[in-house]
């Protein structure tokens, strides 16, 4: 077993109501450095709310749950942020750019928000991931005006920015068409390639197929 | 480094909507432009006011008022100031008034000394009738030190012929109204004849005419020295009704007003009792211009605050991303409460601008001329607290309107929107 970049013990989670009902049942999963990690499982099983969970997004929740030798649970709101904003890359089902900024000030604003490189740095670290993507022509055009394929690969390229120690992506091609969802899925296979931590939520039993551990999902649960 | 970053894309957004943002600018903008406007405007309304009134009143008056309350003088008189007995004393008839100031001198010599004091213009004052032919009219004729009254109501200024100090090289020579003058029908050099209350009558020679801009002066006032009021009344050297004072500090008129009254025992009025309507013309339009002010300010701060809840409602999927990426609850706040700082500060910029610019116009527009005749322009007053003032006032109402969505976007629970 690798060193663990991600240990979850014992989370549970509960959304609140007349009926309360529990999401997340007693879920414990460690996470090595360098995995490369799909969770599967069916629609409204938990998949989602575990990702929230795991990203800090989430923190209404019981048990705990370390990154990178942190213990995050209990952190206060502006300690998670700037631990995301080191830690973690997060990719969306939708791509979610700002739309008023262009492909490279998007993929920066992390960075910028993070202020540990200068502007002329980040910029280039910047362009090569974009390279890296093969997305470097784009980098000047505002991003509400790409194609989602593109848009998906601009998010991915600002969830590498900081380098992270964990990226998380919440089914990353639920919203693109088979071409686009094969160049997504060969980046991803790409980044863990060279080392980088990957947790993905998915549908697609192919690409889980190609990842190092598969966490299939039931009511809640991991089976 | 993460204040750059938030301000970069505050720019950004507020650049990405020029048009709401120049809105939400233009409603600060006026809400400020009209307060400049207005409150230099009113100011100059009421230092207009204040220096035409002043100009004709003195700062102190200290006179022998008409007592109507003779009970005192009848107990003493009759009852030998028994303070067992009640006397009720029913609608008495007043005997022997005296209107002119016990030991004047002694009063003017200590008024002198008195360091808030400036100039002291002690007269003896009295209705007369003036008569030149078959015309006969009632007004007041101030007996004196013409130098001194000089100075307290800068007469050298107000002279439409003659100068003040041919009352002094003219025998019995006399400055009247220049309304008193027109209804006479005299001018410089003429004889006019005066009688007094008490019947005795004189002849004066006209020595020049004035005029304080004021009609409710210039058509009944006279002026001419102590002694010859003295003479026409048949009182000695030592007349005096009433002293007129200038301080040296207007601000101080009241107290001293009060301090010198107790001191003397007699009364003594400053400016401001004597004239309560400058006080409440002021007090009126000052209320006036802050009240149209805040208003406009409060409509400005609506539009930005409506902006703002608009622009966050919008935002709300940008706001989860930023959030998501590592930016806090108070990044957020920074951001959008800039934005709305920005608006505030290009709108109090202009608007005192364009505030500057009205005033600057108001202050070029000639009076209508007639009965006062010293006004050429609307009166506006540049006074830069007015400035700082607004200045203040517009980033502060764009701070609270921005200041409420600004935290509701802080508060945005990200994953709450990434689910829908
Ligand atoms: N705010 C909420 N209040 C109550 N129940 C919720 C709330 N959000 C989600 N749920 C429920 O929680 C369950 C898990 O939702 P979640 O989004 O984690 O599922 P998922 O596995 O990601 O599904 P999908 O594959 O469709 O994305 C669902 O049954 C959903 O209806
Ligand atoms: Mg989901």
């Amino acid at each position: 077993m690798k060193t663990p970049i991600l240990e979850a013990q014992h989370l549970d989670k509960f959304f609140p109501g007349p009926e309360p009902f529990q999401v997340l049942k007693d879920i414990t999963l460690s996470i090595g450095k360098g995995e490369f990690i799909t969770i599967i499982g069916k629609s409204g099983c938990g998949k989602s709310s575990l990702l929230y969970l795991l990203s800090t997004l989430d923190t209404n929740y019981k048990g705990s749950l370390s990154i990178n030798g942190t213990r995050v649970t209990g952190l206060s709101e502006s300690a998670l942020s700037r631990f995301r904003n080191e830690h973690i890359g997060f990719v969306f089902q939708f791509h979610y750019l700002l739309p008023e900024f262009t492909v490279l000030q998007n993929i920066m604003i992390p960075a910028l928000r993070l202020g540990r490189l200068s502007r002329e740095a980040i910029e280039q670290r910047a362009m090569d991931i974009l390279k890296q993507l093969d997305i470097d022509d784009i980098a000047a055009k505002p991003s509400g005006k790409l194609s989602g394929g593109q848009q998906q690969r601009v998010a991915i390229a600002r969830a590498l920015i900081n380098n992270p120690g964990i990226i998380m992506a919440d089914e990353p091609t639920g919203n693109l068409d088979s071409i686009n969802t094969k160049i997504v899925f060969d980046i991803f296979h790409e980044l863990s390639r060279q080392g980088n931590t990957i947790l993905a939520v998915t549908h697609d039993r192919d690409f889980a197929a190609r990842s190092d551990r598969i966490i299939e999902m039931m009511d809640g649960r991991i089976k | 480094m993460k204040l750059p970053v938030n301000f970069m894309i505050s720019g950004t957004e507020l650049l990405a909507r020029k048009k709401q943002s120049v809105i939400a600018m233009l409603g600060v903008m006026f809400g400020i432009a009209m307060f400049i406007f207005m409150i230099s405007f009113m100011k100059g309304v009421n230092k207009f006011i204040e220096d035409m009134m002043l100009a004709a009143i003195p700062d102190i008056h200290i006179y022998n008022d008409i007592r109507t309350d003779y009970t005192h003088s009848v107990t003493e008189a009759w009852l030998h100031q028994d303070s067992s007995k009640i006397v009720v004393v029913h609608h008495p008839r007043p005997s022997k008034i005296r209107l002119n100031l016990k030991d004047p001198g002694r009063i003017i010599a200590d008024l002198k000394t008195t360091p808030e004091v400036a100039v002291v213009s002690p007269l003896s004052s009295t209705q007369v009738f003036f008569n030149y032919g078959p015309v006969q009219l009632n007004g007041m004729l101030d007996g004196v030190d013409i130098y001194a009254e000089d100075r307290v109501f800068n007469l050298t200024e107000k002279m439409v012929s003659g100068h003040p100090e041919d009352l002094l090289t003219t025998d019995k020579g006399i400055l009247l109204g220049q309304g008193l003058a027109d209804k006479l029908n005299v001018v410089k050099g003429d004889l006019i004849t005066l009688a007094s209350p008490t019947g005795t009558v004189m002849r004066f020679r006209v020595a020049g005419t004035f005029s304080f801009g004021m009609s409710a002066i210039d058509n009944i006032k006279a002026y001419t020295t102590q002694a010859g009021v003295q003479q026409l009344l048949g009182k000695d050297r030592d007349y005096i009704t009433d002293i007129r004072i200038r301080l040296h500090d207007l601000s101080q008129a009241k107290a001293t007003a009060i301090l010198l009254g107790r001191k003397y025992g007699y009364k003594s009025e400053d400016w401001e009792t004597t004239n309560p309507s400058i006080k409440t013309g002021n007090m009126i339009r000052d209320t006036l211009t802050w009240v149209v002010s805040i208003t406009l300010l409060t409509v400005a701060g609506f539009g930005i605050y409506n902006i703002m809840n608009m622009v966050i409602t919008s935002k709300m999927k940008d706001i989860a991303i930023l959030k998501a990426q590592g930016f806090s609850g108070r990044d957020i706040l920074t951001i959008f409460l800039s934005q709305s700082l920005v608006i505030g500060i290009l709108g109090a910029v202009f608007g005192l601008g364009l505030g500057y610019a009205l005033s600057y116009g108001m202050s070029r527009v000639p009076f209508p001329q007639g009965e006062i005749t010293s006004l050429k322009y609307f009166p506006v007053v540049f006074d830069t607290r007015y400035y700082l003032l607004g200045a203040a006032f517009g980033i502060l109402t764009t701070f609270v309107a921005g200041v409420m969505p600004a935290r509701k976007a802080g508060r945005v629970d990200p994953v709450a929107i990434l689910r829908s």
